[in-house]
């Protein structure tokens, strides 16, 4: 599918089939949680951003079905280009109303990186000024969580990890996704 | 005139609005139906000018029942709308229905030959090689007084609807079925995933929305 069609599909669930809730509702509930969190574990930000991810495995694994509900997704992507398009231009769109670019395919077409220009989340936000925040807490960390919860549900296990934000001083805030495998039907072995 | 009364099977209507006669090739245009579920038609030549009939089945556009098998092939969901229509099978009998159709569904699935994989739109470009699509195994099962049809979404959950043969539409009515179970199932952070479904909400939407087309 053309990127431009899933551009179109993304506009028209994002007018047509979407509630829509206050931004600041939603960038003040999730600057809540990361806080807390960085309470609750005493600032140990590798684990804040493991949490966070864990977070948003167990919300993609449930956001999926909504996806496919609402874009009324029939068959599955054809190839993990077009994988990557659709969850730029229709599962982010309708979710949050960005579109960040898909870009710096490697040469397998395996692994590609999602560039935000805007983030939701992100707005308002400083990074606590302790010296260690802004090397090691991924403060959107839960969107890597997301797409991997979101993308296991139909087949496809992926990694993903940021590798740069703006929040740290960074010119942008860049994600990578990368295709490990498709989970193909595994059948149970034989007993023969 | 003819009447033909309740319980006699006589006619079908389709959905064309054309009723056609069981024991033969005749068929009339319907004219015009009343609230009390009678119907007036136009008749051929070689029938009189006018015919009254009593629409045999009233409830002839009926959803049975709903199933929902998680992807492990465990019955999950099983609810009855319509009294009467279906008998009543035990709670065992519907769990190995639900484990008999996914375990169907699955070797016609692979019964199915895999369609050629489409080359890349542009060759030299650096489209990757299209994965093949896959087969849909098993959609449809149909007996002379029910229909089943089963909608497999793309993580592997199968929603199987029970209705009359002549039900039309029935893809929408799954569709829908779908969105109140991606929202009142799904987004309950209180329902464990793959495990049976107990929500009261989603019960009352799915029961409004079902009583509103075997109202229709």
């Amino acid at each position: 599918m053309a990127a431009s069609k899933a551009s179109r599909i993304g506009e028209e669930i994002w007018k047509t089939r979407i509630d829509k809730v206050n931004a600041e509702l939603v960038t003040l509930t999730y600057g809540t949680i990361v806080a807390q969190l960085c309470k609750d574990f005493e600032d140990d930000y590798p684990e804040v951003n493991r949490q966070l991810d864990k977070m948003g495995y167990n919300i993609g694994l449930r956001l999926i079905e909504d996806y496919l509900a609402k874009s009324n997704t029939m068959k599955r992507c054809s190839n993990f280009r077009e994988t990557a398009d659709m969850i730029s231009r229709v599962g982010f769109k309708i979710f949050l109303n960005i579109t960040p670019q898909v870009t710096n395919w490697t040469a397998d077409n395996n692994s590609f990186s999602l560039v935000f220009d805007e983030n939701p989340f992100a707005d308002f936000v400083e990074l606590p000024d302790d010296g260690r925040a802004q090397n090691e807490l991924w403060y959107s960390n839960i969107l890597c969580g997301v797409l991997r919860g979101a993308l296991e549900m139909v087949q496809m296990q992926v990694e993903a990890h940021f590798i740069s934000d703006v929040l740290r001083g960074n010119d942008t805030t860049e994600m990578r996704v990368t295709l490990i495998r498709y989970i193909d039907d595994e059948l149970p072995p034989e007993d023969d | 005139m003819k009447v033909a009364s309740k319980g006699h099977s006589l006619f079908r209507i389709d959905n064309t609005r054309r009723v056609w006669f069981s024991n033969s090739q005749d068929k009339i245009d319907i004219l015009e139906t009343n609230s009390k579920a009678e119907t007036r038609f136009m008749v051929s030549p070689s029938w009189p000018d006018t015919l009254n009939l009593t629409l045999v089945s009233p409830d002839s556009r009926t959803v049975f029942s709903l199933i929902i098998i998680n992807k492990a092939g465990g019955l999950i969901y099983n609810k009855t709308f319509h009294e009467g229509g279906l008998n009543k099978i035990s709670t065992n009998d519907y769990l190995v229905l639900a484990g008999t159709f996914h375990g169907v569904h699955a070797i016609t699935a692979r019964l199915n030959p895999v369609k050629p994989v489409a080359p890349p739109p542009t060759p030299g470009t650096n489209e990757p090689p299209n994965r093949p699509e896959p087969s849909s195994g098993l959609e449809v099962l149909e007996t002379e007084n029910f229909r089943m049809q089963c909608f497999n979404t793309l993580t592997g959950t199968k929603f199987l609807l029970f209705t009359e043969t002549t039900q039309t539409n029935v893809d929408v009515t799954i569709k829908r079925i779908y969105d109140l179970y991606a929202d009142y199932v799904m987004k309950n952070p209180f329902y464990s995933l793959e495990m049976p479904i107990r929500c009261d909400i989603f019960d009352r939407k799915l029961l409004s929305y079902i009583r509103e087309i075997n109202n229709r």
